[in-house]
């Protein structure tokens, strides 16, 4: 139980950092956070005692291994997100190229 | 199991740091240091292909922050001593959001399986039929490419869609 | 962007093959060992990053490098499409296993996951190259 309160925990950092903070790359950054706090998640609910990778490693081995799909849904999930964080940056760096400036506020005040 | 919580413990910590501090370059890196555990956490709880993969991933993410702040500038202008006026409005909506937020995941949790003993019945299929039926010895390759293709392929879709993305919004020059 | 000193020039002139080699036995064994496209590809792309790096994105003073890996995305885009659609053709469904699947545990086996995994890697590598060049080296490379 204590492992899934900290990815929750990270979470609500993320959204701290989206929330309050007024830089435009703290608020990437707190959607980074809410992503690995989700990953973790999930990787976390697949966790099985005393069991091994989802690797078979001869033909007549046990099966006894960790849930495979979190697994896999978490892998795509991981590799879109740094496109996604990509983007995010791109339009960072256009925003400031204009405005000179990263403050939300200010920003908000010239008008465009 | 005591090398999780104190991962979590500097996970956290770092997370922190990440979103306080004033110099950007260096929230950069602590965000990096909050991927690393991650990725050790994921080493810890077998799940191999996903370590290999956030190690990597989290490289890029940190030198794709890294050339953003150098290209824009390296500090934080908006922290400032005391209260603004403007910044309670915010605060409170963190408050109104982050119980909500916390109450409902806690609620969310106690439906779930404890840690360590997953429910496994989709699961169970992949791993006794998979080697017969895809002929791969990684099962989690084998549902990524040939159970769930398909998921697999609208991945590809979006990281393609965020590359014309990223090109569109940093060309120099429109096209006349 | 400017290089950095002949130190990192050298060492990074050599470490980036094996890099590069190190991506691709990551992709061409994803079915057997943990790995697979997603990983293989983004250590393809760091070992590209890594020379232009320690190069200087000045060294980059034609627009060739985008239209290499923008053909190459397109290319492993297409093949992982037809890779999907061979099961259409064959008379089954949408992303079916038709080639032999060939004796376990071994390099040659488990029918089309082996091609897809390269596709994928092809895409991720170099769609994540691009973005990176575009985010560090834009103001240089595309000038004109």
């Amino acid at each position: 139980m204590i492992p899934f309160i900290g990815c929750i925990l990270l979470i609500v950092i993320g959204l701290y950092g989206i929330i309050t903070k007024r830089n435009l790359i703290k608020i990437a950054i707190g959607f980074c956070m809410v992503e690995y706090g989700v990953n973790l998640l999930f990787a976390f609910i697949g966790f099985k005692k005393d069991a091994l990778a989802p690797i078979i490693t001869s033909p007549n081995s046990p099966l006894n291994f960790v849930d495979p799909i979190p697994q896999a849904l978490v892998l795509t999930a991981i590799v879109i997100g740094l496109g996604t964080t990509a983007v995010m940056l791109s339009l960072i760096i256009r925003i400031y190229q204009k405005y000179k400036t990263l403050d939300i506020n200010e920003i908000r005040k010239l008008k465009g | 199991m005591i090398e999780i919580y104190l991962l979590v413990i500097a996970m956290l910590a770092a997370a922190i740091v990440a979103i306080e501090i004033k110099d950007l370059l260096a929230s950069a890196v602590s965000m990096g240091i909050v991927g690393f555990s991650v990725a050790i956490m994921f080493i810890l709880v077998q799940a191999p292909d996903l370590a290999i993969v956030q190690i990597v991933v989290e490289i890029l993410t940190v030198v794709f922050f890294a050339a953003t702040i150098l290209r824009t500038t390296h500090t934080d202008t908006t922290i400032q001593k005391g209260i603004q006026r403007e910044g309670i409005f915010p605060v409170i909506a963190f408050f109104i959001f982050g119980t909500l937020v916390t109450v409902l995941a806690i609620y969310a949790l106690k439906d779930l399986p404890r840690f360590g003993m997953p429910i496994m019945k989709v699961a169970e299929h992949y791993i006794v039929h998979g080697l017969n039926q895809t002929g791969a010895t990684n099962i989690v390759a084998a549902i990524i490419l040939d159970y769930r293709g398909y998921d697999t392929f609208g991945e590809a879709v979006v990281l393609f869609t965020s590359v014309l993305g990223v090109l569109t919004i940093l060309r120099v020059k429109g096209r006349k | 962007m400017k290089g950095m000193s002949v130190i990192v020039k050298t060492i990074s002139r050599i470490l980036a093959g094996f890099i590069f080699l190190y991506g691709s036995y990551i992709i061409l064994h994803g079915h057997l060992t943990p790995g697979g496209g997603f990983a293989g590809g983004v250590i393809i792309a760091a070992s590209f990053i890594l020379l232009v790096l320690s190069f200087g994105a000045a060294e980059i003073k034609e627009k060739s490098s985008y239209t290499f890996s923008s053909i190459f995305e397109s290319l492993g885009g297409l093949m992982f499409l037809i890779l999907a659609l061979l099961g259409l053709f064959a008379g089954t469904f949408f992303f079916t296993n038709i080639i032999s699947k060939g004796a376990p545990l071994k390099l040659l086996s488990a029918g089309i996951i082996p091609l897809a995994n390269i596709a994928i890697g092809m895409k991720v590598g170099a769609g994540l190259l691009s973005i990176f060049l575009a985010l560090a080296a834009s103001h240089y490379i595309m000038k004109e």
